[in-house]
C-alpha cells in the first residue's frame, strides 16, 4: 500500500481520525507537561496543603485553578495526570522497546535456522507464557524491592518496570516474528540473496525482517497498550512507580483510599484518563490491522 | 590455468576432455526426514532425488522435463547450493563444488547464478529493482568501485529490455513479464557461465512467454551461457533446448538429444508424456486415458516407480529398479522392456 | 435459438469495464473454447453467464438468455434452480467446489438431495455411478474418501462427477486443467469431450492454452481486454487467424517456430481496465495501427469463416 493509499483509508474512517487525534492530543499533554501544566506537582514551591481535597470545578466548592480538583497534598489532579501520563508512556514504549529487540531477534533465529534452536526458543516462549505476565512481575519486583530496600528501589523502579514487562512479554513478537519468517524465507528472493553468499545475518536483518515488519506495528500497539496497563496494575498494587514519581497506576492507587470518604475524583480521573488512553490506542491498533492485513488474527 | 596443468603433464589429457564438460551430477540423492510421531517404529522419509547421473556440456541448453514433484526443481536448487545433496557429488569445471564452504565457493557463485519460477516472489518486496541488482555485485562483484557498479547495473537492465528509470522503482510496479526481466537481470550481472532457469516461463502469459524466451536465446548467443533449463513443458524443450533429461519420481527415465526425444521416445513414460502434450490440431484427448497414479515419493516403491502406469509392465518391473543404460538408438533410458 | 445465448453482456466495476460488450451462443452438445491471456476478462465472462459476479462488481449491460429465460435478471432463488441443476462449473482449483471436511459421498448426496426429491439411498447409488462414468477407480470404495485421500487428478474427476450430478445441459469449465500435469491434463480432457458427446452437453471451455481448445472445441472465441475480438470455427482460426492479435498468439507458440531462433513475440502487454487505450485495446501492440485505429472500438464483423473486430482486416492478409 502506498503511503498516500494509506493516508486515504485512515482519513475515510472516522474511528481511527478520533481516535488518533484522542492520543496525539494526550502525547503531546504528556510530553509538554512541564511547558503545559498549571503547575508542578512535585515541586513543594508550587503546591499549598490549603488547597487539598478541592473538587473538580463543576461541583460545589471546585476552583477555577484546579480543573479536576486537588488531591489530598493540594496539587492538582490536572497536573498529576498529566505528569503521571508521561510516566506511564515511557513505561509502555520502554517495555515494548525491550519486547520487540528480544522477540525479534528469538523470532528471528528460531524462523531461519530452525532445528533445535527453534525447538529451544519455542519451548522457552512457551514456558514464558504458560506464567503471567502480572505473576511474574509480582515475583520479580517483590524480590527487588526487598533486596534493595525501599529507597534504592524507588530510584530504579522505572527502569525495573520496563525490563520485567518487557522481558515478561517478549513471546508475543517472537511467534509471528517466526511464523512470518518461515513464510518468507521459503520465498525464492531469499534463495537469490543466500545464492550471492552474503552472511546469514544480513539475509536475515536485510531481506527477510523488513518483510515481517508489517505484523510487528500492528502488534507493538497494542502492547504498548498492554504494558500500560500491566505497570498500572503494578503500580496499583504497590510494586510499581513510587509517590514521587507517580504514574496513573500510582495516582489511581493514592487516591484510592479517599473514594469512601467521598473524594472520589482523585482516583476517579486518572482511572478515566487511563481508560481513554488505552481505548485510543487499542481503536488506532484494530484500524491498523484491518487496514495492513486483513487476515492477521482473524483465523482465531 | 591450460598451461598450468598441461607443464603437469600427465593429467594434461583429462583436464582437456574435463573442459567440454561444466557440471556433473553424480549419484545424487536427496531425502528429506518426514514429520512423524517420536514413538513411532518406521520413520517416513521423503525421497526427492533418488541418485541422479548427468553431465551438462558447455554451452548448451540442457533441459530438464517431467511433473510436478518428479524432483527437476531439487536438482536444480542442489547444483546451486541451496541445499545439500543427502549422498553424491556435484562439480563445477571438474571441480567438486557440494560440500564447499561459503568463502570457497563464492568464485563460483559468481559463475553460477538461477532464474526462479515466480516472479511475485523472487524479488524482494521492500527493495527498489537498483538495490535488488546491487544487492549481487556488493558480494559478487568484488572490488567494484561505485562507478563500476552503476555502469554494471545500467548496462545490464539495458540488455535484458529493462529502461533505466526502473532502477528506483519497487516490484509491485511492474508485471510479471517486467519482473522477470529484472529477475534475468540480476542472474545475468555477474556475467555468469552457467544459469539455472527454473521454469522461468511458466508462471507468464503466452504473449509474454515469447518475449522472456527470446531474452533467453539472445542471452545464450551473447554470452555463450549454459543453461539448466527446468519445465514441465515439452514444447518449449522442442524449442529451446539441446539435450533433455526426462525425469520421474526423483529419477532421470530418460536422457537424449532434443531430436532423439521427439523422433524415437524409448521410455514409456516419455512417450506417454508426448503423447500427452495439446498441439494446435493435435489429437492428445482423442483417446480416453485411465487415471494415472503417481507413487509417492514418501517411501516409494522397490521397483521401476513407472510399473503401475507402465503399458509394457512385466513382473521384473515390480522388483528390480532399472538403471539408466544406452538404447539401440544412441540414448540413455532406463526400462526393463528395452533391449 | 440456441440454449445459451449472451448478447452485448457488459460488467462493470465502478467506472470501469471488465466486460465491454461481449456476445456468443452456445448450443446443445457444443463446445466453445474462450481462449485469453489473464486480465482479459475471460472468467468475468464465465461468471456473468450464471449471474454469479460478486460486489463490487455488477452485470451493466447486455442479457444472458438460457432457454428462454433471462439469467441476468433472474433472482437468487430461480437461479439456483438453474445453477449447478442444468447449469454446472468446473474451477481451476478442485478445493474450490471440494469441502475439505466432507467425504466425497457426503457432498455428492447433498448437491442431488437440494435439488431432487429422492431417498438417501437413491442419492448415493447415482453418486457411485456418476464416480463411476468419471473413471474413478473402485468407485462404491472411493466414495467415502476426504478430498484430501486424492490425488489432484482423480480430484479434478470428483468435481466434474459432481457436476454431472443432475445432468446438466451445459457445463462452464473455467482452466480445469491449468493447475494439473500435463498427462493428467490429457485424461481429464479426454473425459469431459467423452461426456459432453455422450449426453449432448454443452461446454463452455475457459482456458489461456490454444493447444487445447485446438484439440477440444468446435468453436472458439478470444478475448483482449474485455471483448471478443476473433470468433468463429476453431480450425478455422487457428489455420487461418485473422486479428492481429490471434496471429500474435498463435506466432509466438514455441511449435509454431523454427527450432533455436526466436519466437515471433507481441511486444508490450495487455492494459488493465482501467488504463484502456482509446479505439482499438490493441493498437499500442499491434504492427498495423492507423489512425482510424486510436480513434474507434473496431465492431466484431463477419469475414469469411469468422468474426474479427479489427478494421485493417482485409488489408494486412
Amino acid at each position: 500500500m502506498t503511503p498516500r493509499a494509506f493516508a486515504a483509508r485512515f482519513f475515510r474512517d472516522p474511528v481511527a481520525v478520533c481516535a488518533a487525534l484522542v492520543l496525539l492530543s494526550l502525547i503531546v499533554m504528556a510530553v509538554l507537561a512541564p511547558f503545559l501544566a498549571p503547575q508542578n506537582p512535585y515541586d513543594p514551591m508550587q503546591i499549598d496543603i490549603m488547597d487539598s481535597e478541592l473538587p473538580p470545578v463543576w461541583i460545589d466548592g471546585g476552583e477555577e485553578r484546579f480543573l479536576f480538583g486537588t488531591d489530598t497534598q493540594g496539587r492538582g489532579i490536572l497536573s498529576t495526570v498529566m505528569y503521571g501520563m508521561g510516566v506511564s508512556l515511557l513505561i509502555g514504549l520502554g517495555a515494548v522497546a525491550v519486547q520487540a529487540f528480544l522477540g525479534i531477534t528469538f523470532g528471528l533465529l528460531a524462523g531461519y535456522y530452525g532445528g533445535w534452536i527453534d525447538s529451544f526458543l519455542m519451548r522457552l516462549a512457551d514456558i514464558q507464557l504458560s506464567l503471567s505476565t502480572l505473576m511474574v512481575a509480582i515475583i520479580a519486583l517483590a524480590i527487588f524491592q526487598a533486596a534493595l530496600g525501599p529507597g534504592a528501589y524507588a530510584d530504579l523502579a522505572l527502569y525495573m518496570l520496563i525490563l520485567v514487562i518487557g522481558i515478561a512479554e517478549w513471546p508475543q513478537y517472537a511467534r509471528t516474528v517466526r511464523a512470518n519468517v518461515q513464510v518468507e524465507k521459503k520465498k525464492e528472493y531469499v534463495d537469490a540473496a543466500r545464492l550471492t553468499g552474503m552472511p546469514s545475518a544480513r539475509i536475515m536483518l536485510r531481506h527477510i525482517l523488513p518483510n515481517t515488519l508489517t505484523p510487528l506495528l500492528v502488534i507493538s500497539t497494542i502492547q504498548v497498550a498492554n504494558a500500560i496497563v500491566s505497570e498500572a496494575a503494578l503500580s496499583f498494587l504497590g510494586l510499581g512507580m513510587p509517590v514521587n514519581r507517580p504514574s496513573l497506576g500510582s495516582l489511581i492507587r493514592s487516591g484510592f483510599e479517599n473514594v469512601f470518604s467521598g473524594q472520589w475524583w482523585i482516583t476517579a480521573i486518572p482511572a478515566v484518563v487511563l481508560v481513554v488512553l488505552i481505548l485510543a490506542i487499542n481503536l488506532l491498533g484494530d484500524w491498523l490491522r484491518d487496514t495492513l492485513n486483513p487476515k492477521l488474527y482473524k483465523g482465531r | 590455468m591450460m598451461e598450468s596443468r598441461a607443464a603437469e603433464g600427465g593429467p594434461a589429457s583429462r583436464a582437456v576432455q574435463r573442459q567440454e564438460t561444466l557440471i556433473t551430477a553424480k549419484d545424487v540423492a536427496v531425502r528429506f526426514p518426514m514429520p512423524s510421531h517420536f514413538l513411532q517404529r518406521h520413520k517416513p522419509v521423503l525421497h526427492a532425488l533418488r541418485g541422479v547421473d548427468m553431465a551438462i556440456e558447455k554451452g548448451e541448453a540442457f533441459c530438464v522435463v517431467g511433473e510436478s514433484g518428479c524432483g527437476k526443481t531439487t536438482l536444480g536448487r542442489v547444483i546451486m547450493g541451496l541445499l545439500e545433496p543427502s549422498t553424491g557429488q556435484i562439480s563445477y569445471d571438474g571441480t567438486r563444488i557440494d560440500d564447499m564452504g561459503e568463502a570457497e565457493r563464492r568464485p563460483y557463485r559468481r559463475k553460477m547464478q538461477m532464474i526462479f519460477q515466480n516472479p511475485y516472489a523472487s524479488l524482494n518486496p521492500r527493495m527498489t529493482v537498483r538495490q535488488t541488482l546491487a544487492e549481487s555485485l556488493r558480494y559478487l562483484g568484488e572490488g567494484m568501485t561505485a562507478k563500476q557498479v552503476d555502469a554494471k547495473i545500467e548496462e545490464t537492465m539495458l540488455s535484458v529490455g529493462a529502461s533505466v528509470d526502473w532502477g528506483t522503482r519497487m516490484p509491485h510496479e511492474f508485471s510479471g513479464g517486467q519482473r522477470q526481466r529484472i529477475s534475468i537481470a540480476r542472474a545475468l550481472i555477474t556475467d555468469p557461465e552457467f544459469i539455472v532457469a527454473d521454469e522461468p516461463i511458466s508462471a507468464l502469459d503466452v504473449s509474454i512467454q515469447a518475449q522472456v524466451l527470446n531474452l533467453l536465446t539472445k542471452a545464450r548467443e551473447e554470452r555463450g551461457l549454459t543453461y539448466f533449463f527446468i519445465t514441465h513443458d515439452l514444447s518449449v524443450v522442442e524449442h529451446f533446448g539441446d539435450r533433455v533429461a526426462v525425469m520421474y519420481l526423483g529419477e532421470v527415465v530418460e536422457l537424449a538429444t532434443v531430436a532423439q526425444i521427439f523422433d524415437a521416445p524409448q521410455h514409456p513414460y516419455t512417450r506417454l508424456l508426448l503423447s500427452a502434450i495439446p498441439r494446435i490440431g493435435g489429437n492428445a484427448f482423442k483417446a480416453e486415458r485411465a487415471p494415472g497414479e503417481i507413487p509417492t515419493a514418501i517411501d516409494p516403491p522397490k521397483g521401476c516407480a513407472f510399473a503401475s502406469r507402465c503399458p509394457l509392465v512385466h513382473d521384473r518391473c515390480r522388483v528390480e529398479n532399472p538403471a539408466l543404460r544406452p538404447t539401440p538408438t544412441g540414448t540413455l533410458a532406463a526400462c526393463h522392456a528395452i533391449d | 435459438m440456441a440454449l445459451l445465448d449472451i448478447t452485448d453482456l457488459e460488467v462493470s466495476f465502478g467506472p470501469h469495464q471488465a466486460l465491454r460488450g461481449v456476445s456468443f451462443s452456445l448450443d446443445r452438445g457444443e463446445r466453445l473454447g474462450i481462449v485469453g491471456e489473464s486480465g482479459a476478462g475471460k472468467s468475468m465472462a464465465a461468471f456473468a453467464i450464471i449471474n454469479l459476479i460478486s460486489d463490487p462488481g455488477r452485470i451493466s449491460g447486455g442479457s444472458v438468455t438460457f432457454d428462454g429465460q433471462r439469467l441476468d435478471t433472474m433472482d437468487t432463488e430461480a437461479l439456483r434452480t438453474i445453477r449447478g441443476n442444468r447449469i454446472a462449473m468446473i474451477f481451476q482449483d478442485p478445493m474450490m467446489t471440494l469441502n475439505p471436511v466432507l467425504t466425497i459421498g457426503e457432498q455428492m448426496t447433498e448437491t442431488l438431495l437440494a435439488h431432487r426429491s429422492m431417498s438417501m439411498a437413491e442419492a448415493r447409488r447415482i453418486a457411485v455411478e456418476k464416480l463411476d462414468l468419471v473413471a474413478v477407480p473402485s468407485p462404491a470404495a472411493r466414495i467415502d474418501n476426504y478430498p484430501h485421500e486424492l490425488s489432484g487428478g482423480l480430484r479434478q474427476r470428483v468435481v466434474i462427477a459432481i457436476s454431472l450430478l443432475c445432468d446438466p445441459e451445459i457445463i462452464i469449465a473455467d482452466e480445469p486443467t491449468t493447475a494439473l500435469d500435463v498427462t493428467i491434463q490429457a485424461e481429464i480432457m479426454a473425459l469431459l469431450m467423452r461426456l459432453c458427446d455422450e449426453s449432448d452437453m454443452g461446454l463452455v471451455l475457459i482456458t489461456h492454452d490454444l493447444a487445447v481448445v485446438s484439440e477440444s472445441c468446435q468453436r472458439l472465441a478470444v478475448m483482449y481486454a474485455g471483448k471478443i475480438i476473433e470468433q468463429g470455427a476453431t480450425d478455422a482460426i487457428l489455420t487461418a487467424p485473422r486479428h492481429p492479435y490471434t496471429r500474435g498468439l498463435i506466432g509466438a507458440l514455441p511449435q509454431m517456430n523454427s527450432r533455436g531462433g526466436l519466437l515471433k513475440q507481441i511486444r508490450g502487454s495487455m492494459p488493465g481496465i482501467d488504463d484502456l487505450p482509446t479505439g482499438c485495446a490493441f493498437h499500442p501492440r499491434c504492427d498495423f495501427a492507423v489512425d482510424a485505429c486510436r480513434a474507434s472500438v473496431p465492431p466484431l464483423e463477419v469475414h469469411g469463416a469468422q468474426a474479427v473486430a479489427c478494421i485493417r482486416v482485409g488489408e494486412i492478409e
